[in-house]
């Protein structure tokens, strides 16, 4: 019986779906069960951990927590930090490129992209960025990485061969997250301060599209665009726009806005369940977590996490 | 048998008589409609900043006000009973009603059940109206609130009943709308949460929260979410019971309050 016992607990532990949220203010990750959305574990970690990301197998999990200059590598199972990775000052986030191997990190205070081998636990380059350096995205293929900088408002292009930043590109005010859409085809930024969402043609680099947003009732300038996901046929995108507490639900073929939908306060990233059935995002402000029915796009249920929670990660 | 006839008659006379009255029937609707979209439009944003059950999430203020205003026509049904009953006895038809054989107590209650129906019906045009304005609730919701609806509307229905004993002049209803129905709105769970109450005052917020008008609103704001309150439910009944008992004291010739008013 004590050898079956394992046994049989094992197969509900690999089942169980979770979000794991970093809370900025609290040091710590709330995990969330997605099953019965409550939190059900919460996980030391370093200062400040803002980014978060599982490797492909989802036996690591790399924080970067911003105020220890670090990015930890923690084991999820256990929660116990396995070793931490040289990142360079104040990593804030980061992007696993698709070799599973290297990650990409924005230091937010240094105006640097650090790349770092996650094997070898050595920077292998450093990248001169723009000031502020935040957004991080990954072309499918791995040959482009993204870094925006904030206070320079521009998305730098950088060949993951070369190391070099092969192309710049001006974007509205404060830009903070990046995502590759349409195959790779597209490159959409969020721009904080401008209020907008650019959509660049990859091949060109030109931009194809701009984004506005506008809610009833709702300061324009309460509209920040942050953090932003699409759903697996790429055919919307939800986006979070900041203090003014609501998702944006994007039609991602004609740009056209479809929907508001209210969540907390200061909503800023999000991470879908693993059918793309729910997505969580991340109140800064209120301290919780909404739950959003991607079909119906409505909201489910708010769950109270850590303070100022951040980034969110499904582990599936 | 005869209880019931007389249960169908005095019920198919409040019917018969709303349904004449179309400006009766509009104005009702009109009251919390205009509550709906023109007030709680200016609050939109407002609310949202605690979430309390029965919400799991964020809300907008006319989602919060919603039960509340199914609350109000209730309650604004309740005393318009109370009020016919007046202008009932001015015009003497109270006194051939109490001269049936049938005991008092079953003739105003079945005045109660009457005006409660009424309100049932008011309340479900209402929240079909809401619902065109983008404003539903689980479709369980809609059949669990008709229990809470009909508790409510026979407690407040009680104290409309209770109140209705004390006035022998139809002139003095404008009093009882000034001292009952306002206060017992606006001291309320109706427009605000209770949290919301207790950050500008603690005692507002006691006042509020002994009244039986938040209890009913309380018990009809879960329902409407196929959840029940029990503690509301027990208010909501207790009060109903007290306030019965003093209208039923109230209309008895021997001691109420009618003897003495003549």
């Amino acid at each position: 019986m004590k050898l079956l016992l394992p046994l049989l607990l094992l197969p509900c532990a690999a089942m169980a779906e979770e979000i794991w949220v970093t809370n900025e203010k609290d040091n710590t990750i709330s995990v969330i069960d997605v099953a019965t959305l409550s939190v059900t574990r919460t996980i030391e970690t370093g200062e400040r951990p803002r980014g978060i990301t599982f490797s492909h197998d989802y036996s690591r999990v790399y924080i970067c927590a911003s105020d220890s200059d670090t990015v930890q590598v923690m084991d999820p199972e256990t929660g116990q930090i396995l070793h931490n990775l040289p990142s360079g000052e104040d990593p804030e986030q980061f992007v696993l490129h698709p070799d599973d191997r290297h990650l990409y990190i924005a230091n937010e205070n240094d105006a640097i992209t650090t790349v770092v081998d996650t094997e070898t636990r050595t920077v292998i380059a450093q990248i001169d960025v723009g000031i502020e350096p935040e957004g991080m995205a990954v072309s499918p293929d791995g040959q482009m990485v993204i870094t925006t900088s904030e206070t320079t408002n521009m998305a730098h292009w950088i060949d993951t061969e070369t190391r070099q930043i092969i192309a710049n590109t001006l974007v509205d005010a404060r830009p903070r997250h990046a995502e590759f859409a349409a195959h790779g085809a597209e490159l959409w930024v969020s721009a904080e301060i401008g209020g907008t969402v650019s959509v660049f043609d990859t091949g060109s680099k030109a931009e194809k599209a701009k984004i506005g947003f506008a809610i009833k009732g709702v300061h324009p300038d309460r509209i920040q665009p942050v953090g932003f996901e699409f759903t697996d046929d790429e055919q919307t995108a939800f986006v979070a726009l900041g203090p003014s507490n609501h998702v944006a639900v994007v039609n991602a073929q004609t740009y056209e806005v479809e929907e508001y939908i209210l969540v907390g306060r200061r909503v800023w990233h999000m991470a879908f369940n693993s059918d793309k059935s729910l997505l969580f995002t991340t109140n800064g402000v209120s301290g919780d977590v909404t739950v959003i029915d991607v079909a119906s796009r409505k909201p489910l249920k708010t769950i109270k996490v850590g303070r100022f929670p951040w980034g969110a990660a499904l582990r599936p | 048998m005869s209880w019931l006839i007389a249960l169908h008659a005095i019920v198919l006379r409040e019917a018969l008589r709303f349904t004449r009255q179309r400006g009766r029937f509009i104005a009702a609707l009109v009251r919390p409609l205009v509550w709906l979209i023109v007030f709680a439009a200016g609050f939109r944003a407002a609310l949202g900043l605690s979430i309390t059950p029965p919400y799991e999430t964020y809300i907008t203020y006319d989602i919060y006000i919603v039960p509340g205003l199914c609350g109000m026509i209730v309650l604004f049904n309740g005393m318009q009973s109370s009020l016919s009953l007046v202008y009932d006895r001015e015009m003497g038809s109270m006194r051939l009603l109490l001269t049936s054989p049938l005991p008092r107590w079953w003739l105003l209650v079945c005045r109660l059940i009457a005006s409660t129906v009424i309100s049932a019906l008011q309340v479900y045009t209402f929240l079909g109206i809401a619902a065109v304005y983008g404003i539903t609730f689980p479709p369980l919701g809609y059949v669990a609130v008709l229990p809470a609806l009909l508790i409510a509307g026979l407690m407040l229905g009680a104290l409309g009943l209770a109140l209705s004993s004390t006035i022998s002049q139809l002139e003095n209803f404008a009093g009882v709308m000034n001292f009952v129905i306002f206060p017992m709105f606006f001291l309320s769970s109706a427009l605000y949460p209770l949290w919301k109450m207790a950050e500008s005052s603690e005692l507002l917020h006691d006042i509020c929260a002994v009244n039986p008008f938040t209890h009913a609103v309380e018990m009809i704001r879960f329902a409407l979410y196929a959840q029940a309150n029990l503690p509301a439910l027990g208010w909501t009944l207790l009060a109903g019971v007290i306030l019965l008992a003093l209208a039923l004291w109230g209309y008895d010739p021997a001691r109420g309050l009618l003897r003495r008013k003549g």
